[in-house]
């Protein structure tokens, strides 16, 4: 294999990563702040996506549509914490997985009496569709370069809002003892429905963001939803440090070993074969990374307890 | 003519009448397995909205039909398929899209002695030693559609293609068709997840492969994403592919990056038959949009349906079997019949992707193959 086209496939590996971690930085805060399994965050991407398409559609402009995306995710977000997440705080776990299953199917056949069942067309703006070239003479697509940035950017705005603004503290320190905030004065209820508009938002963003290069259709958010609790297990539940190079780890294996396994299978076995062998166990790698992981760190590579 | 003959005219052919509805006109009740809903919704939409025309044009009220949606998971498809049998006793049973399911359902269906008329999976272990007297396939076995596309490839002087499925049975069918037909070299074979979104890392390694053209079936929104994705990637090689990238349903998702791109079909909608011209405009005035392919194989799985009960009574599992084989029914792609394992024959055609006004749609450019079996038939024998 080329240099150039390893480069390109790492490039590919961290911007599925970035993505993810869009994805898995909403997950793992709601999960640390409020102890909370919410399976209904695939379903917050497709509204972001849903949202994004079809403000393209009406006003053609696609920075109007990333930020239709993220008010509705938000607003979805906040609105379902309102009147559903909020009464299953302290139900234990397996309410809240049935509940937040309850709001994915809620979601997707709302959707679906909305938009209807074929997939919706959300186009990349022109300016940033095709390739540029990048030093080394490699042909990369100009819009996931800018997925890329935009991923790193707020992985960046994320960290400085937790280590240095007074919400971001509040949010340390709901992560680290619940009650003791709520006794300290804090207006707990009031920041738990703004770390789930805040998740919600991200995960809009990132469906809108990929929806323009997929599909935005019904159901696309829960593939990604599963890879984005995988991410927040590796790197540790409740961190966003943890999200971030958990989610890069991921992209990177996944992209990686979707690339390289079959080529090396490929020196011993048939071409045929070494496909789909090669293709089977490369899906299979994040999980085989999963379980590495949890061996050595049972809580994460950042996990706290 | 008297008044006395008259109604014994009168009287015989109400005895006649009756007659039909007792011999042949029994009641048949159809179960569909179709999805509905999730990633491959819009394919079971439209099998169920062209199958469900074909029954209202037919007005036929001894045609029962139970829908349910199989969410694209095997083990829903199963369940469903014990209910229909068990507790709704079908008689006939169709819908299912994609291959894995129809492996899951369809050989216990026909065990137990329902007929099962495919209106679009047609994996290759159904149609060789895996035939069965009740299973009949409407549509088209797998490889078909991507072997036309490999005649095709030929003729347009390809010598070096590229070319990706999804890992599933009918992936795997469909890169052993084209292979089967095209006769130059390979730059690359690659096998996708079933319902991966990103080929980011497929696409670079197509743009690293030296390959001339580009093969690739991808149905559902897998094809969407494909194509978006090469079209911004930089890489200019042909792209061929058959049709259920290139439907109906999804090509104004996929937008201009589908334009100009060839695919292959057995069914066009601007074939030109009576029977297809009343389809096309049927399906339009009763669901305001245009009929996919998909559509056109739920309308023709209906209509070989309502053909059979015409000539026979389900109950008489041979004679409507026979009935069946005969294929007497106006199919919307002309001319039309069944092989000796009860699949296909029939003409497929090269498309074009192009814009009528604001919509994007197909034109028939050329014949690719014409009366065309699939491969397995020989396999075959009841």
């Amino acid at each position: 294999m080329s240099m150039l086209l390893l480069i390109e496939q790492v490039l590919n590996g961290l911007q599925f990563g970035v993505m993810l971690f869009l994805m898995a930085a909403g997950l793992t805060l709601i999960f640390g702040v409020m102890g909370l399994i919410n399976l209904a965050h695939g379903s917050l991407y497709m509204v972001g996506a849903f949202a994004a398409a079809a403000v393209a559609g009406a006003t053609g402009s696609f920075v109007l549509a990333l930020i239709a995306s993220l008010i509705a995710a938000a607003a979805a977000g906040a609105l379902v914490e309102l009147v559903v997440i909020r009464r299953l705080y302290d139900r234990d776990h397996l309410d809240q997985v049935l509940a937040t299953f309850a709001l994915i199917l809620i979601f997707s056949e709302g959707t679906r009496w909305l938009f209807g069942s074929f997939p919706l067309f959300l186009d990349i703006p022109a300016a940033l569709s095709g390739p540029v070239t990048l030093p080394g003479g490699i042909q990369y697509p100009a819009y996931r370069l800018l997925i890329i940035a935009v991923g790193l950017l707020i992985a960046f705005g994320l960290f400085q809002l937790i280590a240095r603004t007074r919400i971001g503290i509040q949010i340390r320190a709901g992560e680290s003892d619940r009650e003791m905030i709520a006794a300290l004065g804090v207006d707990i209820s009031r920041l738990y429905t703004i770390v789930f508009a805040l998740g919600a938002a991200l995960a809009g963003l990132a469906g809108a963001l990929v929806g323009a290069i997929q599909s935005v259709q019904v159901g696309m958010g829960e593939p990604v939803l599963i890879l984005a609790f995988v991410v927040i297990v590796i790197g540790g539940i409740g961190s966003i440090r943890g999200a971030l190079v958990g989610a890069l780890l991921v992209g990177l294996t996944d992209t990686l070993g979707g690339v390289l396994l079959p080529g090396l299978f490929a020196t011993f076995m048939e071409p045929s074969a070494a496909t789909a062998v090669g293709s089977s166990l490369a899906s299979m790698s994040i999980y085989i990374l999963m379980a590495g992981v949890l061996l050595f760190r049972p809580t994460g590579l950042y996990g706290t307890t | 003519m008297n008044l006395r003959s008259w109604v014994l005219a009168a009287g015989l052919t109400a005895l006649a009448t009756a007659g039909l509805a007792d011999g042949h006109g029994g009641k048949v009740k159809v179960g569909m397995i179709t999805t509905l809903s999730g990633g491959g919704a819009g394919l079971g939409i439209d099998v169920r909205d062209g199958f469900m025309l074909a029954a209202k044009m037919a007005g036929n009220e001894n045609l029962e039909v139970v829908i349910e949606d199989d969410q694209r998971k095997p083990e829903i498809a199963v369940q469903l398929a014990d209910k229909m049998i068990q507790s709704e006793k079908v008689d006939i049973m169709t819908g299912i899209i994609w291959s894995n399911l129809a492996m899951a359902v369809v050989p216990a269906a026909t065990a137990q002695g329902k007929f099962y008329i495919s209106p679009n999976a047609g994996p290759s272990a159904l149609a060789g030693k895996g035939c069965h007297p009740l299973y009949f396939n409407v549509a088209w076995q797998n490889d078909n559609l991507h072997e036309a596309a490999g005649a095709y490839a030929n003729d347009a002087g390809y010598k070096n293609s590229f070319i990706l499925a999804p890992n599933y049975p009918a992936g795997q069918d469909a890169l052993t068709g084209y292979k089967r037909m095209y006769g130059g070299a390979l730059a690359g074979e690659v096998y996708t997840k079933l319902g991966q979104t990103d080929y980011a890392a497929e696409i670079a390694q197509i743009r690293a492969s030296g390959a001339d053209s580009v093969f690739f079936f991808l149905p559902g929104g897998m094809g969407i994403s494909f194509l978006k994705q090469y079209a911004g990637s930089g890489v200019d090689l042909p792209v061929v592919g058959p049709a259920f990238s290139f439907d109906q349903g999804i090509l104004q998702a996929v937008g201009d990056a589908a334009l100009g791109v060839k695919n292959t079909s057995q069914w066009n909608k601007d074939l030109d038959t009576p029977a297809n011209a009343a389809f096309v405009q049927a399906f339009q005035a009763e669901y305001g949009r245009l009929p996919s392919l998909y559509a056109s194989q739920g309308y023709d799985a209906a209509n070989l349906i309502l053909s059979a009960m015409a000539e026979a009574d389900v109950s008489d599992a041979d004679a409507f079997r026979a009935a069946l084989a005969a294929a007497k029914f106006d199919s919307v792609r002309g001319d039309f019949r069944f092989g000796p394992n009860q699949h296909p024959i029939q003409d497929y055609y090269v498309r074009e992707v192009i814009k009528e006004g604001d919509v994007f749609t197909n034109k028939i450019i050329s014949a690719s193959l014409t009366d065309h079996a699939d491969a397995y038939a020989a396999e075959c024998s009841y």
